[in-house]
């Protein structure tokens, strides 16, 4: 008898797992289209604006000098690791073009989509799940205010909108880092590295990286947020729910990259056939 | 409207966290122009029983309303209306700790997109709020920064910072944490409104003086019913043991015993 019961025990937790799940899958999305919902008023509201205007200079203007950093290291990085091998096979003349390409179009939002999902969505789910877990959500329900419109929309609002202005800082200092070392540290003459850039780059690399971008500071956005309204009480559920919100950010923006190289490229070929780098 | 018509009214209601029963088929008529107190040991749901009132929490049974509409069964959107004629002071004072004191005291009022208050009234009336919980020039701080009786004392000033006033003020444990001299105040204060504004209390609180003193009306929860329901004179003069004990400040024989059961945790033999 013991054996099937622990059977029965699996399977019941098992099921109760999953309907929490899916419980859990649902209150997400319903929270989004609530999210969603109040940005077109909060646009033309002067309210709105107030309120959103603090959170982009929270997250976007205090991100700028991390960001900054980020990128130029991954430019010098990536050249520092290229040049060697470019160099013995006489390709160097492509080295800036084929380094460049990877920052805007990949690595740069990416790092820049990482990055801030560190910085912002830990700080946001910090201070949205303190405010759940000390009533202040409550109070803002029972005063007649929308917990959504007045903290959720104007976050997700600020990390979407400025997601793709901090991954342009990104991507002009990741080219800088990699001239740093083309030129200043390896001695290579410069204007090789920016006509090879020129030649190679097309918009199309830095619009891939836009977009990316975008839905990237969307889902950091809308998971911190959601994270912070969702947190168990107490010191530990903050903390809990802190880094669950980094977690499934960092995998949520690895999932979106994944996908849309896939359509993007497949956009390019459609349109204008195969490209060949090397 | 029928003055005699209960302002709130729950009817049958049963919520349950879990396996724990809080409120078990829980019968209440808040009258208009009243103060109601609502005493209880801790833990027996009084703070969930006020969050009924406002929509914040939703029967598993029973039906809740408000001046005889029905409320537990509306969505946010459409309590909104009616919340924003109650005021409610949370046990934890829930002041909003990005914004300052002033702007926490003016928050219901410039939040109120029904009805625009101007802004140089909203700080007339903030300041002047403040001026009654005694904290006049404490504008410019910020909740973190005050103590614990201040920041409840904002969250009074918050509450009845309000024009036109609320209807009803909910008051979770309003001089917890004051000293008497202040919590005197606060009573005096409740009073007051109820006198002059007409605004209907109900007030949760384990303080036997402050009860006594505002309370037309003293109900006391246990195990999820009530059982003492009358006027302050009425329940001094109650012969139920659990209602004597709670105004004594007598514990139960079997909550001492469990001193004398656990003698040694402190690791002495
Ligand atoms: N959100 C919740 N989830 C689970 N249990 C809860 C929740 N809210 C309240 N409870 C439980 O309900 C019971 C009553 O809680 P409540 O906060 O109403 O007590 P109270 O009478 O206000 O006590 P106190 O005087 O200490 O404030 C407690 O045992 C508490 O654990
Ligand atoms: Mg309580």
């Amino acid at each position: 008898m013991p054996r099937s019961n622990a059977i029965e025990n699996w399977v019941s937790s098992f099921g109760g797992g999953l309907i929490a799940q899916l419980e859990n899958f649902g209150r997400f999305w319903m929270f989004c289209a609530a999210t969603v919902s109040y940005i077109a008023v909060d646009l033309f509201s002067v309210r709105g604006w107030k309120r959103l205007l603090p959170q982009c200079y929270f997250i976007g203007t205090r991100s700028v000098p991390v960001i900054m950093l980020t990128g130029t290291f991954v430019g010098m990085v990536l050249l520092v690791q290229g040049y060697d091998q470019f160099d013995n096979a006489g390709l160097i003349f492509q080295l800036g073009g084929i380094v460049n390409i990877s920052v805007v179009s990949e690595l740069g939002p990416v790092l820049a989509g990482v990055m801030l999902a560190g910085r912002v969505g830990g700080a946001l789910t910090a201070e949205l799940g303190t405010m759940n877990v000390t009533e202040q959500l409550l109070a803002l329900r029972s005063m007649g205010a929308a917990p959504i419109r007045y903290l959720a929309t104007p976050r997700f609002l600020a990390c979407l909108l400025l997601a793709p202005l901090l991954t342009c800082y990104a991507n002009i200092m990741g080219a800088f880092g990699a001239w740093l070392i083309f030129a200043v540290v390896k001695g290579t003459d410069s204007s090789i590295f920016w006509s090879s850039t020129q030649e190679m780059v097309e918009y199309w690399d830095l619009w891939t990286g836009l977009v990316k971008a975008v839905l990237f500071g969307g889902a950091i956005g809308m998971i911190s947020c959601y994270k912070g309204f969702h947190c168990k009480p107490g010191a530990g559920g903050v903390g809990q729910a802190c880094t669950q919100a980094f977690v499934a950010s960092f995998i949520t923006i690895l999932a979106i990259d994944l996908f849309l190289n896939m359509i993007m490229n497949g956009l390019y070929e459609r349109w204008y056939g195969f490209r060949s780098l090397i | 409207m029928d003055i005699e018509k209960p302002i709130i009214e729950l009817r049958r209601v049963t919520k349950s966290f879990g396996r724990q029963r809080v409120l078990d088929d829980l019968d209440l008529r808040i009258e208009r122009g009243k103060t109601t107190v609502i005493i209880g040991r801790s833990g027996s749901g009084k703070s969930v029983l006020l969050k009924h009132i406002v929509g914040l929490l939703r029967p598993d049974r029973g039906e809740v309303y408000f001046e005889g509409r029905r409320i537990d069964t509306l969505n946010e959107k459409t309590l909104v209306p009616i919340r924003r004629q109650i005021s409610f002071v949370f046990q934890l004072n829930a002041l909003f700790d990005s914004l300052t004191v002033g702007e926490n005291v003016g928050f219901p009022m410039t939040e109120n997109t029904a009805r625009q208050v101007p802004k140089a009234k909203i700080r007339e009336l903030g300041r002047r709020c403040l001026d009654i919980v005694g904290l006049a020039g404490f504008e410019s701080k910020i909740p973190p920064e005050l103590s614990g009786g201040e920041k409840k004392r904002v969250a009074l000033a918050r509450a009845i910072a309000m024009d036109p006033p609320p209807k009803i003020i909910l008051y979770d444990e309003p001089t917890t944490g004051l000293d008497p001299p202040r919590a005197d105040v606060i009573n005096k204060l409740i009073r007051h409104l109820q006198h002059e504004v007409h605004v209907t209390s109900v007030v949760v609180t384990h303080d036997m003086k402050s009860a006594l003193e505002v309370g037309d009306r003293i109900l006391m929860l246990y195990n999820g019913r009530f059982v003492a329901d009358g006027s302050p004179q009425a329940l001094l003069e109650s012969d139920s043991p659990v209602v004597k004990r709670f105004i004594e400040g007598i514990a139960e024989p079997e909550e001492l015993a469990t001193i004398s059961r656990h003698a040694d945790f402190d690791g002495r033999r």
